[in-house]
């Protein structure tokens, strides 16, 4: 099963394995309640008025409405492909009804910082791809590049139209306290899960209107046009006319289809798929019931190994033959661009602040959680001496899986890993666990904390960075889990930024 | 539109239609079963009709009510039925997702994960006429849904096209199975056991009631035929399907400002066939009318795919 919001995981130290293991218990810190625990203490600002409706509702009437909202996901169609298995085997993404509530003030600082790293993001790519200052300054060895398998030697000069290579950027960040936010990952290829987003938040205001009368939250529902206005802004120098978007899917059978349709449809652009795409006079032509019509922008959900069986994997049937050389003849935008996974790669992750400061001139305003790169001998002695405290992943890894959560796995687990450990260190990377912060779920004894991430979206053209306020919240739905993954029994829920 | 979305629009409403049409076979060869002691005879020819006796045969050998009909509503190997064919009009409807609205995408959607709870388990006789009237009625929704909601455009046309491509083809083949029933011949003995025959012919087309009002309560073979090939008003005829075929053509003709060898052929097929008296092709030969009438409207088919693109 692949996960249809890629590539990312959140973890943290887990209460009952850590008191098991002889520590403290901690007490992670609560979206509503804050750090204090949940007795008679009033929630924190933001989840006041939500608080009080709580209070007087029933709770068995929410419940309820909880199935109902499941119901409108699975008629809308709102699952995701289990792969090698029937269509009967779609799943539903767990949606809870309690929102995810961020003030208007901790947001105007989180989106400061990811509009600051996406920026550097950005300029590092283009770094990358032509002249590599930073590691002509020392400040990334230059065999985090060179031995890199995120890195594409083919886009080596290669100038993006607008000059932006990551259009589309979901940056995943955890919460340890009040003030403390840290970036998880940077997802910089094809993130998923924007139309959970979109979704959750429709959902809630067809159930709850209510609550957003008591509440000024400020709206989602216009990514779309925004994503469109994004991708036309980065039409390439052959585009004639109003920019022609596409969005390019592997099929209905991809785990992320819905959201390629939810896009296409909510953008009013076509969603194409390889096999209706050629080049034709040197532009990407879709085949229609009128003949052949270019397309100047592509959105693309595909990785970029299969985006041109002539250039990358021969063996792919999703791509289009030739559609990189029309790239790089300036005769396409492919959003996002190739090879941006060298920056969201996790062995790059660790260098990020240095990245941020090093293209913007300033101090990351978003922590990095540290990090130690196993290729590197005394980190991998301190990892493999600390390995029931750390998180350990694959530098490539993604979906949550070939992860190692020190706290909650087994000796045996611990023991095989490393063994994997000492035989490829350069695969790994280790980080503390983090104690994640939760928020309220609405379980049959009432609520009850599930600790959460935060992905929110960020676009990118030649006229600026927009960051829809909020983004998706993924919730652990087991007690005490710090796998927020929807193929690994995670759920999402509606996030709230509210009007300063 | 991507030449792509007009076959996946086409083959959604043919798929659709053919749920709904078996779901009415089933519905007379129960109907025939019970008004006189059934042979399984009328269950092969049941097959037939659904164009699916050649794959129950390899499987089953042998034909039995109950085993035919399971075939025919949900037997996974069987690409005819309901169940196949729900997921391959639901598959398309993913495949189309953005050329339909959201309340046809939902009622295709919907209709589909009712089926698979209906059918999730063999039917059982008692059942049986709970889960055909279901069946109908949740197709029925999605056309509601389609008629209401989509705009009159190509998009529309292409669905159209294929909805009345996979109903005529229906009727030709309901005709074609009984066909010798209705030749002169074998009228002229009007015994009632034909009489059985004939209203289950338009039992299977849902036309008892309008046969009634338009003939008379004495169905007579000519009668019959000129109802469901000739007449207009009758939306399952012959002459209804490709009068609908031709039109929905002619408005994209229209539309793209192109003519295209299809339309040619549309109106041919309208034209050649349908034109004549039930005389003439009683004369001609009913079945080998039939025969070629089925035969030019899957070639008209094969015109539309080609000429609007719908593969590469």
């Amino acid at each position: 099963m692949i996960d249809p919001m890629s590539q990312s995981q959140s973890q943290g130290p887990d209460g009952q394995s850590q008191s098991q293991s002889g520590q403290r218990q901690r007490q992670s810190y609560d979206e509503m309640w804050g750090a204090g625990d949940m007795g008679d203490a009033p929630p924190r600002d933001p989840y006041r008025a939500f608080e009080s409706w709580f209070r007087d509702e029933n709770p068995a009437r929410l419940r309820r409405k909880q199935r109902e909202a499941e119901e409108i996901f699975r008629l809308t169609g709102i699952t995701f492909n289990v792969y090698g298995q029937a269509e009967a085997n779609e799943r539903l993404i767990p949606f809870d009804i309690v929102p995810r509530i961020i003030s208007g003030r901790e947001w105007s600082r989180l989106s400061r910082g990811i509009e600051q790293r996406v920026r550097a993001i950005n300029a590092f790519l283009h770094d990358i791809y032509h002249r590599q200052e930073i590691i002509r300054a020392g400040r990334l060895p230059k065999e985090m590049i060179a031995r890199n398998e995120a890195f594409l030697p083919k886009m080596i000069g290669v100038q993006p139209p607008g000059g932006i290579y990551t259009h589309i950027v979901g940056v995943d960040l955890v919460r340890t306290g009040d003030d403390e936010f840290y970036v998880l990952e940077d997802n910089a290829r094809t993130p998923s899960g924007v139309s959970y987003m979109l979704e959750n938040r429709e959902t809630m205001l067809r159930m709850f209107p209510e609550l957003f009368s008591r509440n000024r939250v400020q709206r989602v529902s216009n990514y779309p046009q925004l994503l469109h206005k994004s991708l036309a802004a980065c039409a390439p120098p052959g585009a004639t006319g109003t920019p022609v978007v596409g969005v390019l899917t592997p099929g209905i059978y991809n785990s992320a289809y819905y959201e390629h349709a939810f896009l296409a449809d909510q953008m009013g652009v076509e969603l194409v798929e390889g096999n209706d795409l050629r080049v034709v006079d040197g532009r990407i032509a879709m085949r229609t019931t009128r003949g052949y019509t270019p397309i100047d922008v592509l959105y693309r959900r595909i990785d970029d190994d299969f985006i041109d069986p002539l250039n990358f994997k021969p063996e792919s049937l999703l791509g289009v033959p030739g559609i990189f050389d029309v790239y790089r003849a300036g005769g396409i935008t492919i959003a996002n661009a190739p090879g941006t996974g060298i920056a969201d790669d996790k062995a790059i992750y660790s260098y990020m602040p240095d990245i941020v400061e090093f293209y913007t001139g300033e101090k990351a305003i978003l922590q990095n959680v540290p990090t130690w790169r196993c290729s590197d001998p005394s980190a991998l002695k301190y990892v493999l001496d600390n390995l029931p405290e750390l998180v350990v992943k694959e530098v490539h890894g993604s979906g949550g899986y070939g992860m190692l959560i020190g706290p909650t796995a087994s000796r045996r687990e611990i023991a095989e890993f490393r063994e994997k450990l000492k035989a490829r260190p350069g695969n790994y990377i280790a980080q503390p666990t983090l104690s994640l912060s939760t928020c309220p779920i609405l379980t049959k004894a009432g609520l009850a904390p599930r600790h959460v991430d935060l992905r929110p979206f960020v676009l990118c053209s030649p006229e600026g960075v927009t960051i829809t306020p909020g983004g998706l919240t993924r919730v652990a739905l087991k007690k005490g889990s710090l796998v927020v993954n929807s193929s690994q029994g995670g759920g999402t829920k509606d996030t709230w930024v509210l009007e300063e | 539109m991507l030449g792509k979305t007009a076959g996946g629009l086409y083959w959604m409403s043919r798929y659709l239609e053919r749920a709904e049409n078996t779901a009415r076979l089933i519905d007379a060869g129960q109907r025939i079963a019970l008004t006189r002691a059934g042979s399984d005879e009328d269950w092969l020819s049941v097959l037939q009709t659904a164009a699916s006796s050649e794959g129950y045969l390899d499987k089953w050998g042998e034909v039995t009510r109950e085993q035919a009909i399971d075939w025919l509503l949900r037997d996974r190997d069987n690409p005819s039925s309901v169940l196949s064919v729900m997921e391959y009009a639901r598959s398309n409807a993913k495949l189309v997702r953005t050329a339909i609205t959201r309340e046809v995408w939902e009622s295709v959607n919907e209709t589909w994960l009712r089926l698979c709870d209906i059918l999730a388990r063999r039917v059982s006789e008692r059942d049986l006429p709970e889960a055909l009237m279901r069946i109908r009625q949740r197709t029925g929704l999605v056309r509601g849904a389609m008629h209401g909601t989509m705009l009159r455009n190509d998009i529309y046309d292409f669905a159209r096209i294929g909805t009345f491509a996979e109903r005529a083809d229906s009727t030709a083949r309901i005709l074609d199975v009984k066909y010798y029933v209705l030749l002169p011949s074998a009228s002229s003995v009007g015994s009632s056991l034909d009489n059985v025959q004939w209203e289950s012919i338009l039992r299977s087309v849902s036309a008892e009631g309008g046969f009634r009002m338009v003939h008379g309560h004495e169905p007579r073979p000519k009668a019959i035929v000129d109802f469901l090939v000739r007449d207009r008003r009758m939306p399952r005829s012959l002459a209804f399907c490709a009068g609908k075929i031709r039109d929905n053509l002619g408005y994209l003709a229209q539309d793209y400002d192109t003519r295209l060898p299809c339309h040619d052929k549309a109106e041919a097929l309208a034209m050649t066939y349908l034109g004549r008296s039930v005389d003439e092709i009683f004369d001609h030969g009913l079945h080998e009318f039939l025969q070629e009438f089925l035969g030019d409207l899957a070639a008209l088919g094969h015109q539309v795919e080609t000429d609007y693109r719908f593969t590469e």
